[in-house]
């Protein structure tokens, strides 16, 4: 009963301190007209912002955002997707004057977003995940980047760098984004050295240090010479390779500074590409995409710099599949087998962007661990 | 003889049980040492985090991981301090207190470990004691941190105290009958006070091994409820210092299990290796919950037993 009558005082405060703006500033129409000119973004992360991993991609972008002329950008780290971020949204429409919300992780988009945005349809509302519909408002969408190509990538250079041709992949969950990534990192990696494979290890847990420390001692002691990962913030994976004295790969951000001696390249996301796109249109007063997407040929992609651990081939190799990607050349070019001999993508060359892509449930031929 | 699945899932499990079990141990046994003084912290968690923290925070601004060590023990010895000095308060609950430790450390942990996430403190260093086997996998599980000897150091220290010295039996006395311990003129609240204060500082010390040593960097992530299991470890080492050590090393072999099964093609069913820590707690928990000897042992004073 107390718990609720505090929210209602909040809602209230919060919708007398609107309407106040409102009366100030007068019509909705001149609201409007000061969104043009003055756009004030709210970002909303799950984590913090400089996890070396998911959030500080997004973090980099907006820090990037805020050098744009015009744009004011309003932060809010660690809110979990529960009802708190329905409240940070509230919050940042009514007091901070929003007009475009990016929340970044993928629980926030039902019902809480989808939500809020039925009761603030001149706010756009940008969920970082393909989960948007036609069935969802039309002032919210979803934008996201196909990580599996700048994977592809990491897999081009790892095959190349690594002597043993054994690769080690440290996952959290064998979800489809995540077996796609697994798969396109040994696909790229047999480009230069067929015989490469590539040993998986699931913690089971978005974020678990202890056992994601666990998993890459196993994976160096099981003969892997080149780790690489797929978990949230992928900083113990990387110091733990390195102290061990193995190559790595990054995943999400750049761990370069984390991997001196053997860092390789990393897989990184590039939203500043899409987060100016969305100033530049708000700016213009012109509508935004309900859904943006793109990999390497649409500059939404990057691979982190190459660090020490990268030969000359394996940065030649790397440079020369990057430029084939973004000319837009299909990476899934034959048929393939998963891992228990079954024929997987049968139709093959399928294009980068081919939603049998998106439904990933196996591994491929290579790959040592089990999807399931 | 590194090739066969069995002798590498076995030597994970060693590596396992040096490299996971000292956090585990550091708070057992501080824990252990408040429990038998008559009090329970709860609050260990938030000692574990805030301890990593700072640990993490003054290796960073000084360079010497010792030093980091050392202020994570204050750490604990401030959060110990406020909870021994909360529960000597007239009617106050020492379980209650403990919760509102607990969010209290994290809290802080979090509020001021922000600018920790992205620097590199240096980390301690390892005793290498596995170069004679010439086993690579084998030297590196032997790969042994001086704060996983200084606990079994403490452990045995601390059992021989509580057997042998007069501090031991105050202590045991003052857990087991508080009406005793004031007949023999010794203060309770201070005795207890004290024992939560070192407890607390053993915690600490525990929580700069995560940030200093394994996994070796601070975020907020970086406990995972190790601390509240530790706690639990305490009475399934039914209030024993070295029996705290064993359920460490057996906590940490086992939660060695998932990955190192992986790791041989052992690919199905992760998730229940994984959760191999908890079963084989439930498992020793219930052969051994017939035995009277679990409740002989438990501190009389103790809310959970009174």
């Amino acid at each position: 009963m107390l718990t609720m009558a505090g929210v209602n005082r909040r809602k209230f405060l919060q919708t007398t301190a609107a309407s106040a703006a409102g009366l100030t500033l007068g019509t909705a129409s001149f609201r409007a007209a000061r969104a043009a000119t003055d756009l004030t973004v709210g970002v909303i992360y799950v984590g913090a912002r400089d996890d070396f991993g998911w959030n500080q991609a997004h973090a980099v972008a907006v820090q990037a955002l805020k050098g744009v002329p015009g744009v004011k950008v309003v932060e809010e780290e660690n809110v979990p997707e529960t009802d708190a971020v329905a409240k940070t949204m509230e919050s940042m429409i009514n007091l901070d004057g929003a007009a475009l919300i990016l929340p970044t992780s993928f629980g926030y988009y039902s019902p809480f977003m989808i939500e809020e945005a039925k009761s603030h349809p001149d706010v756009q509302f940008r969920h970082a995940a393909p989960l948007w519909t036609d069935k969802d408002p039309k002032n919210a969408g979803s934008y996201f980047a196909f990580l599996d190509q700048a994977h592809y990538i990491d897999g081009v250079a790892a095959g190349a760098a690594s002597v043993s041709g054994k690769l080690g992949f440290v996952a959290a969950k064998p979800i489809g984004i995540v077996l796609r990534n697994i798969n396109s990192f040994l696909l790229g990696a047999r480009t230069v050295n067929p015989k490469a494979t590539c040993q998986v290890i699931f913690t089971g847990e978005w974020s678990l240090p202890v056992r994601e420390a666990e998993a890459t001692n196993a994976l160096v002691d099981a003969g892997c010479d080149l780790i690489t990962c797929h978990v949230d913030g992928p900083k113990v994976v990387i110091q733990t390779a390195e102290s061990r004295g193995v190559k790595t790969c990054g995943h999400n951000a750049s761990q370069a500074p984390l991997a001196p001696k053997g860092f390789v390249t990393g897989a990184e996301y590039k939203w500043i590409t899409i987060y100016k796109g969305f100033a530049e249109l708000l700016g213009k007063g012109q509508p935004l995409p309900n859904i943006t997407f793109g990999g390497y040929d649409k500059d939404m992609v990057q691979n982190t710099p190459y660090g020490a651990g990268a030969t000359d081939k394996a940065r030649m190799a790397a440079d020369a599949a990057i430029k084939d990607l973004k000319a837009g050349k299909p990476i899934w070019t034959t048929a393939v087998k998963d891992n228990k001999g079954q024929v997987v993508l049968p139709n093959a060359p399928y294009d980068n962007y081919a939603p049998d892509l998106n439904s990933m449930t196996y591994l491929i031929e290579g790959v040592i661990g089990s999807a399931s | 003889m590194s090739h066969d699945p069995l002798i590498i899932v076995l030597i994970a499990m060693i590596g396992g049980a040096i490299r996971v079990s000292t956090p585990f141990m550091f708070v057992a046994l501080g824990e252990c040492l408040t429990e038998k003084s008559g009090r329970i912290n709860l609050g260990l968690e938030g000692t574990l985090v805030l301890g990593a923290m700072l640990a993490y925070a003054t290796a960073y601004q000084t360079g010497s991981p010792w030093l980091g060590i050392l202020a994570g023990g204050a750490a604990g010895v401030f959060l110990g301090s406020l909870h021994g000095y909360l529960c000597k308060l007239p009617k106050v609950n020492d379980i209650a207190v403990g919760i509102a430790m607990m969010s209290f450390g994290i809290g802080l942990a979090f509020f001021f470990g922000k600018p920790y996430i992205q620097p590199q403190a240096p980390r301690l260093p390892a005793i290498p004691l596995g170069g004679w086997t010439g086993v690579p996998q084998l030297a590196e599980a032997l790969q042994i941190n001086p704060l996983f000897l200084v606990g079994i150091a403490a452990a045995i220290v601390m059992a021989w105290a509580f057997a042998n010295t007069k501090w031991g039996l105050i202590i045991r006395t003052t857990g087991d009958s508080a009406a005793a311990a004031r007949a023999m003129g010794v203060s309770v609240d201070w005795v207890r006070y004290l024992a939560t204060t070192i407890g607390g500082f053993l915690a600490g010390v525990g929580g700069s091994f995560l940030s200093l040593s394994y996994p070796g960097s601070w975020n907020e992530g970086l406990s995972s409820g190790q601390g509240l299991m530790a706690v639990a470890l305490v009475i399934f080492a039914r209030w024993s210092p070295i029996r705290c050590v064993m359920a460490a090393l057996l906590f940490g072999a086992a939660g060695a299990l998932g990955p190192s099964l992986q790791s041989v093609g052992i690919t199905q069913g992760y998730y229940l290796f994984n959760a191999a820590p908890y079963i084989l707690t439930l498992l020793i928990l219930i052969a051994s919950s017939g035995s009277q000897q679990a409740f002989r042992a438990a501190p009389g004073e103790l809310s959970i037993t009174k």
